[in-house]
């Protein structure tokens, strides 16, 4: 069963630049990733809106794997920040986890 | 068992915070490549190297031990590591770099200023005082350490008068022209990379090279800088022909690079799938590469089976020969 957060996503959105609700789920980004990183970013960031904080706490390696080359920006139809927007799930996980 | 996130982050950021630097450098090995190049001290337009360039073989050599570390028992230490690193300079010990991996990355950075020379640039440097930029930093999301570093940096700028600023490498040009404005109140540097400088500035060419090179773009400079054109132009001016490979220009193929410093094995799998798309576009070729990054990933993934230059060594014998 999951835990729900209703904060986590003004926890992780520091800025407006944190548009994961822009994602339509269409899946590009999963199939172009050079990593083969199928989670990122559609279903992490659905977590994040959806409050999933144990979801994406549990895949802290992909996020971390995550090259941030913008395969995935430049084929996205809906525009969405997805490297900016892993790199405020690191940030976040960083001060939570890391206590960085 | 992989390398542990936190505290490998850990020491990275604390190196930052620290000793200005991700992996400590001396100031003798970060500016040995400008010694005999009479750049002044300081002006009002800077080459920035960065220290990208010169902190490759440090990497280098600290990815070595990581990846006898990862998987292995050591990774239980890495925590320890951490605490003792923050007094004693472990993260040192453990980079000791190669000479000659070092004097090739550093004649990369006297062919850059040799180009800006033959260019007609007029250029200072920062010598002992420039800072590394912080990228691997921003990239792993520590933002706040990397926000006092940049502020470093930038003070260092303005204490010379620097109005302008020219980077020799795609993270550098992407942190101080895309991410520091956005750190930094009234920011007010102007930022080109070198390959900008030199088509704004119209070099033209010595000697035609007449060979074919394979192109792999680096991701930060096709997709968040725009530098797609500058590489091309200054390479078809010196009678270069380009084969693209597979993935190329805005969607270019990222090197794997970007994993080395967490997931070594990663990155090398990401680079060997690089490697084969530059095969097949025509390994006999060769290929070039515009990033230090993409240079060392790739060139250890290539086995010897591609022959790579970073791009600058092509430039100076066309147009500085």
């Amino acid at each position: 069963m999951a835990l729900v957060n209703p904060d986590f996503v003004n926890e992780v959105k520091r800025t407006e630049e944190f548009n994961a609700s822009a994602c339509m789920n269409c899946g590009v980004c999963s199939a172009v990733c050079p990593m083969g990183l199928e989670l990122l970013p559609r279903k992490l960031f659905r977590y994040v809106l959806l409050g999933l904080e144990d979801k994406v706490l549990a895949n802290t390696e992909t996020i971390y794997s995550c090259l941030l080359c913008k395969m995935c920006e430049a084929n996205c139809p809906a525009q969405v920040h997805i490297a900016e927007n892993v790199r405020f799930l690191r940030y976040y996980i960083n001060k939570k986890v890391f206590k960085l | 068992m992989p390398l542990p996130t936190g505290d490998t982050i850990g020491i990275l950021a604390d190196n930052l915070r620290i000793r200005h630097s991700v992996l400590p450098i001396s100031a003798k090995s970060a500016t040995r490549w400008a010694r005999g190049l009479n750049i002044p001290k300081g002006a009002r337009t800077v080459l920035y190297t960065g220290m990208m360039y010169q902190l490759i073989p440090y990497i280098a050599a600290m990815g070595k031990a990581q990846e006898g570390i990862e998987d292995s028992f050591l990774v239980n230490f890495i925590k320890l590591g951490r605490q003792v690193n923050k007094v004693i300079n472990v993260s040192g010990f453990m980079a000791l770099p190669s000479k000659s991996m070092q004097e090739s990355y550093n004649r990369i950075l006297v062919n850059i200023a040799r180009l800006l020379q033959q260019a007609g640039v007029q250029f200072g440097y920062l010598y002992e005082e420039e800072l590394y930029s912080g990228a691997l930093i921003y990239d792993l999301g520590v933002d706040d350490v990397l926000k006092a570093h940049a502020r470093k940096v930038y003070d260092v700028f303005k204490k010379y008068g620097v109005q302008n600023v020219i980077t020799v490498d795609p993270h550098t040009t992407n942190m101080l022209r895309s991410v520091y404005p956005k750190l930094i109140d009234g920011y007010d540097l102007q930022v080109q990379s070198y390959l900008e400088v030199l088509v704004e500035r119209g070099i033209e060419p010595r000697s035609r090279l007449d060979l074919e090179v394979v192109m792999h773009d680096s991701c930060v400079y096709a997709r968040y800088e725009n530098v797609l054109n500058e590489q091309r132009t200054l390479l078809k001016n010196a009678g270069v022909a380009i084969k693209e490979p597979a993935d190329s220009g805005k969607f270019t193929l990222c090197c794997g690079g970007p994993a080395e410093s967490l997931y070594p094995k990663k990155a090398k799998e990401r680079a060997r799938q690089r490697v084969e798309q530059i095969k097949q576009a025509g390994a006999a070729a060769g290929a070039v590469t515009m990033c230090p990054i993409c240079y060392v990933n790739l060139q250890k993934a290539a086995r010897g089976e591609v022959q790579l230059e970073d791009i600058s060594n092509l430039l100076t014998q066309a147009y500085c020969m």
